[in-house]
């Protein structure tokens, strides 16, 4: 694509960031899940993914799901600033989906966490796994949390001790509907790392490359019958 | 005393129904029970709704659910009374109802269990179980059932040699167990790999109260379960012709010390071995006899520490069975085939009465295919209150 100079505009400056190194992680069924950065060129079976469950309003899917898609898309229209996807696929079909992004070199924003197959704590793993990135990998001091819906208010706010910082709104404010900010500090996310981030490095060549292409969910848990279509 | 049939099971999927409400949930699983008995319209046979639960009052900020069950099911004037014994309310509330219809009081009784606990959080919940135990000498002290649970693991591992593989071993065998059960809340199976073999175990299968690991004990579920019993020799058995009957032959229940601590040897469950011992002299059966039994498994630990007590295998013994397969669906003794507290869910108030459910189904042969124990004569379940402080064993046979 021939990006031109109006183009140039439109866009954010973008912080260039560290790749994300792919891990495996083998879940409690014994299915492993290859947990790596999703790339532009994915973005459609990414949205393909995640679009049936915007019709679902059981534990907030759809408004995460809605949100989810939209930044996926502003990702690839860069549109949002120094966004990163990560996704957990098991045998290339796409389990579940994180995104963040910077603040700046230091701060970090995270967004969405959408977990499509349900029972083995996939959520909760790729969610560690943003976080990883951003304090392990990137450096950052610290990342910003909101939480849309009570399972993720258990899951990160409760489970992770996150830091609440709403008396300092308008200074720290997460960008996601004004909702009160939590956050996962170095020494939080440290104190918490053996118990959450688990993975394994580096990834069998031929898992790794069984990621690839993803492929979209056939079926999904929060849509019962539903079944997709063959193209 | 007179012989008593269970003539209707009824069951809702357990898991989280946090958006439903609690007696709407209960009406589902009666309504479900009376279907199966083939009395849908003739529901007015019934004398007496027996309801337990534990937390309407703590968790949902309701009370009176028994008269309120019966109102929503159209079953006026029919008695109505909420039983509250712990997490042994489902197991007492069917032994009320056994003695109502023993003693010649009624003829017909329906008892229907229920609970929701998700819409408050886990460590919510967790709380709220607490308040079973003593206020001064425990919870007072910060204690739940999961620190009594991982104590208890601890001590018997060290006594007896139980490892953390086999307790692994345990919830493998529940979930795929669990994994076949319609009704269960946690329906994913799990492998020895995932959960204790893989360096990733350690996260996914994450310590709770240690030894006790995440697949060692059972989730906080929501979900209701019911069931009908009728005297034999009623002449209302002529409306229970859709299934053949199976029959309450044993039915036993003890009490232990509150406190933990004022027990000689805590490792002993006097209250699990007394309510047994009741129930078979009862039923004219020993532990030999049963073919298949849905044991407390609130922690994994307690299914082997039950086992052992009820005498299905010697003090220390039970390991060895789990690690030959014995208490697999097709080992000698299959242990809790519908998944257990540990996969199907524990909705306090429903518990008891969805084992004796489970005892029915399989009895019947109508269990689903993977988790149908083969002929199977008599099952037996314990329903087990507190931290073994009170217990109620159940026995039941094909007609």
């Amino acid at each position: 694509m021939i990006v031109n100079e109006l183009e140039q505009k439109l866009r954010p400056p973008e912080i260039p960031l560290k790749p994300y190194p792919p891990k495996v992680i083998t879940l409690a069924n014994g299915e492993r899940m290859v947990v790596r950065e999703a790339t532009r060129d994915e973005t459609g079976v990414l949205l393909e993914t995640v679009y049936p469950l915007v019709g679902v309003p059981k534990d907030f899917y759809d408004i995460v799901a809605a949100r989810l898609y939209a930044e996926i898309l502003g990702w690839y229209r860069h549109r949002v600033a120094n966004e990163f996807v990560l996704v957990g696929a098991i045998d290339g079909e796409i389990v579940g989906i994180v995104n963040s992004r910077l603040v700046d070199e230091k701060i970090g924003m995270s967004l969405h966490t959408l977990t499509i197959k349900r029972g083995l704590r996939i959520g909760a793993q790729l969610f560690a796994a943003k976080m990883e990135y951003h304090i392990e990998i990137l450096g950052q001091n610290e990342v910003w949390i909101v939480a849309e819906s009570p399972i993720g208010f258990r899951r990160w706010m409760i489970e992770y001790g996150l830091e609440n910082r709403e008396h300092l709104y308008p200074e720290v404010r997460h960008e996601l509907g004004g909702v009160p900010t939590y956050v996962l500090t170095r020494e939080l996310y440290f104190a918490v790392k053996d118990l959450k981030v688990s993975g394994q490095r580096p990834v069998p060549e031929k898992l790794l490359e069984g990621s690839r292409p993803l492929t979209p969910p056939e079926e999904y848990p929060q849509i019962p019958g539903y079944k997709r279509s063959k193209k | 005393m007179r012989k008593i049939a269970i003539t209707g099971i009824g069951h809702t999927v357990f898991g989280n129904l946090s958006d439903f409400d609690l007696v709407d949930i209960m009406a589902y699983a009666s309504l479900d029970a009376m279907e199966d008995a083939g009395i849908l319209d003739k529901r007015d046979i019934i004398e007496q709704v027996i309801v337990s639960n534990m937390g309407a009052g703590i968790l949902n900020h309701q009370t009176g659910i028994a008269s309120s069950l019966v109102s929503r099911l159209g079953l006026e004037p029919a008695m109505a009374e909420l039983v509250e014994n712990g997490p042994a309310s489902g197991g007492s509330a069917i032994k009320i109802g056994f003695m109502a219809i023993a003693s010649g009081f009624v003829d017909v009784v329906m008892v229907t269990g229920g609970e929701v606990m998700r819409g408050v959080t886990g460590w919510e919940a967790t709380d709220f179980v607490a308040t079973l135990l003593h206020p001064e000498a425990e919870y007072n002290y910060g204690l739940t059932l999961p620190a009594f649970g991982g104590m208890y693991t601890r001590m018997y591992m060290e006594k007896y040699g139980l490892t953390e593989k086999d307790l692994a071993l345990i919830a493998v065998k529940d979930h795929e167990n669990g994994s076949k059960n319609p009704y269960a809340h946690v329906k994913v199976p799990c492998t020895l790999e995932g959960i204790f073999e893989s360096p990733d175990a350690d996260v996914v299968n994450n310590p709770i109260a240690e030894p006790l690991r995440l697949y060692g004990m059972c989730p906080v579920s929501d979900g209701a379960a019911s069931i009908i019993m009728c005297a034999a020799d009623s002449p209302k058995m002529k409306y229970f012709t859709q299934k053949a009957p199976v029959y309450i032959v044993g039915v036993g229940s003890a009490t232990d010390t509150h406190c933990i601590h004022q027990r000689e040897n805590p490792l002993e469950l006097k209250a699990v071995r007394k309510s047994a011992e009741m129930a078979f002299k009862m039923a004219g059966l020993n532990p030999g006899d049963i073919s298949f039994a849905e044991l407390h498994d609130a922690f994994v630990i307690l299914e082997v520490a039950i086992s052992e007590e009820i005498g299905f295998f010697n003090r220390g013994k039970a390991k060895e069975a789990i690690r030959r397969g014995e208490t697999r669906i097709n080992g000698r003794l299959p242990l809790n085939t519908s998944g257990g507290l540990k996969a199907k869910g524990h909705p306090l108030g429903a518990t008891g009465v969805s084992q004796v459910h489970e005892l029915v189904k399989q009895l019947r042969g109508e269990a689903e295919e993977g988790r149908q124990v083969k002929n199977p004569k008599h099952g037996l379940a314990v329903n087990f209150g507190g931290f073994g402080n009170n217990v109620v064993t159940i026995i039941c046979s094909k007609g």
